[in-house]
């Protein structure tokens, strides 16, 4: 299973700075980042600018309304986000235990984790199958089909 | 936090650090079913403690530091049994290795190549060497393959100790090969990691979660071995390959369990975080500056597909050409149908069925349906009804695929039209 490991902004890094520190921060969290590779766990990983840089989109009876950042209430904003591969919550919970603090020692931060949905975690009926068309590819294309079989 | 709490921490942590665990034991005692059974204690030993003392700061530390004193606990009993026997007359203190040196000194990624490396080894059997693997390298539990496997428990139980009594017997060093034997011995290991793959992936049953998680652990110990060995560029192939093939886990069954082929698969369902890593695990290979291998030009055949936003857009002269290369390093009768397909896409079918007519006295495709299907399209595509019908017949008389059959018996019908 797939886990969204979402790092919770805060003022600095809604600021946009990198404050005293940053240097030894970011080569922790480097070294954080390679053993999780090394462990065959990371997907992938991003950070993200201030919320100043992004914008919203807000979806109201067809019709959109866009708003440029900046956002309020940093702590509901994201900073950055890792998507791991891990065997169980807890196996991500393990993994998230072992980041750096994440805004130097003595910033409170947090890190959110997520469970990532599966195909297989959906009904097979949400995903309606175009029946006919997909019916009349496969005896267009038997062909094509042989070349997918034998790979 | 409850038993049941720390319990699961307990195996997150195992999941974590129990193939590090071995193999750096591994290192000390020089038998792997011997630090696997210390890596088990240490298992048991956190089991009885954590729930009361709370899981430490640095449980992987914890676990090998108590592996470790039980491998000190062996080598005395076993130091002192000997000089019982032998009744020695000098009494002296036989010193105890040490032991904190040994596991600081070296990489622990040596230790992890030799234990994937030894797990895989030629003495033991594929199905021993996928066990052992999965077993040592990936931390699941026999009841965990076995449920993988839908074997006994106790099969696999059996297949694991006699796999490691195998490797004792034999004195099978814990190192890595070097050399010539080097290419051979990591050849097992990417064959082993495929056959894991394959065995999750050509599940046809959706039910028991364990055959997925042959997938993901199969990636995981790819990707793993990767960072081990970064410079071999057939481990960046099979990355490549079993990223991008996994990316179509979800796209290659329809609602009702169906297979949905390749071409016809919906690609905005393809998983394009493994497209991506695919396609970066391919560039790796490549930028290594050596011919492709089997495995990375598997995962280039596959990276095409990968690339082309519709199906209309596959790049089938590149993929023709890639053909050529996988026939010519590794000739199969199947590959070499497959190159037929490819080249009748990209340069017309009378080129195609010039190759697959060079396969009809093929032993090995006898009774193998996809070639008097492959055959029969092309014909068709050339006009050639008549004898399109016969190998759309023969093909459904080959199948045991009721829908499979029924397609075909279609073609051949529309055929005398």
């Amino acid at each position: 299973m797939r886990f969204m490991v979402m790092l919770k902004a805060t003022k600095t890094t809604e600021a946009g700075i990198f404050p005293e520190g940053s240097k030894e921060l970011f080569a922790a969290m480097g070294r954080y980042n390679e053993e999780m590779v090394k462990a065959g766990v990371m997907l992938a990983g991003e950070g993200l600018q201030p919320s100043s840089k992004g914008a919203r989109v807000k979806f109201s009876g067809g019709k959109r309304t866009v708003t440029d950042g900046p956002f309020a209430e940093a702590k509901e904003l994201v900073a950055g986000f890792w998507l791991i591969q891990a065997k169980s919550k807890e196996e991500a919970i393990e993994w998230v235990k072992r980041c750096p603090d994440p805004m130097g020692e003595d910033v409170e931060a947090e890190i959110e984790i997520r469970q990532v949905y599966e195909a297989s975690d959906f009904p097979p009926e949400i995903f309606p199958a175009d029946e006919a068309a997909r019916e009349q590819e496969l005896r267009d294309d038997l062909q094509a089909r042989a070349a997918q079989a034998l790979r | 936090m409850t038993v049941a709490d720390t319990h699961r921490a307990i195996e997150a942590v195992w999941r974590i650090e129990s193939a590090k665990l071995v193999a750096g034991l591994a290192r000390i005692v020089r038998d792997i079913g011997l630090a696997e059974e210390l890596a088990q204690d240490a298992l048991v030993a956190a089991l009885e403690q954590w729930p009361e003392s709370g899981v430490p700061d640095n449980p992987g530390a914890w676990l090998m530091a108590t592996g470790k004193h039980r491998a000190i606990d062996r080598i005395r009993r076993a130091k002192l049994l000997e000089r019982k026997h032998e009744e020695l007359a000098a009494q002296q203190e036989t010193a105890v290795p040490d032991l904190d040196a040994a596991i600081e000194d070296e990489d622990m990624g040596d230790d992890l190549l030799r234990l994937m490396f030894t797990a895989c080894h030629p003495v033991l059997s594929p199905e021993a060497r996928v066990a052992l693997t999965l077993r040592l390298v990936g931390g699941l539990t026999t009841d965990e393959i076995a449920r993988a496997y839908l074997a006994p428990e106790a099969t696999v139980a059996q297949r694991i100790v006699r796999a490691k009594r195998t490797l004792a017997e034999a004195h099978v060093p814990f190192e890595v090969p070097t050399g010539a034997e080097r290419a051979a011995r990591l050849s097992s290991v990417l064959e082993v990691l495929y056959l894991i793959f394959n065995e999750g992936y050509s599940a046809t049953s959706g039910d028991d979660l364990m055959r997925p998680a042959l997938c993901e652990e199969a990636l995981r110990l790819g990707r793993i071995l990767a960072e081990l060995v970064p410079r071999e560029p057939e481990v960046h192939g099979l990355v490549a390959l079993m990223e991008i093939q996994a990316s179509r886990s979800a796209a290659r069954t329809g609602p009702s369990g169906e297979p949905v082929t390749l071409l016809d698969q919906n690609r905005a369902r393809w998983d394009w975080v493994l497209v991506g890593r695919g396609l970066a695990a391919l560039e790796r290979a490549e930028a290594l500056g050596v011919a492709l291998g089997p495995y990375a030009l598997q995962a280039a055949i596959a990276a095409c597909h990968a690339r082309a936003r519709t199906a209309e857009e596959t790049d089938w002269v590149r993929m023709a050409a890639l053909y050529d290369g996988l026939a010519q390093l590794v000739p199969s009768p199947v590959v070499e149908l497959n190159r037929a397909v490819a080249l009748s896409m990209a340069f017309g079918p009378a080129v195609g069925l010039e190759v697959v007519d060079a396969l009809t006295s093929e032993p090995s495709l006898k009774g193998y349906h996809l070639l008097p299907t492959v055959r029969g399209d092309l014909l068709v595509k050339l006009g050639r009804l008549d004898e399109a019908r016969i190998e759309f017949e023969r093909a459904a008389s080959m199948t045991r695929n009721g829908i499979v059959r029924t397609v075909l018996l279609e073609r051949a019908a529309a055929c005398s039209r």
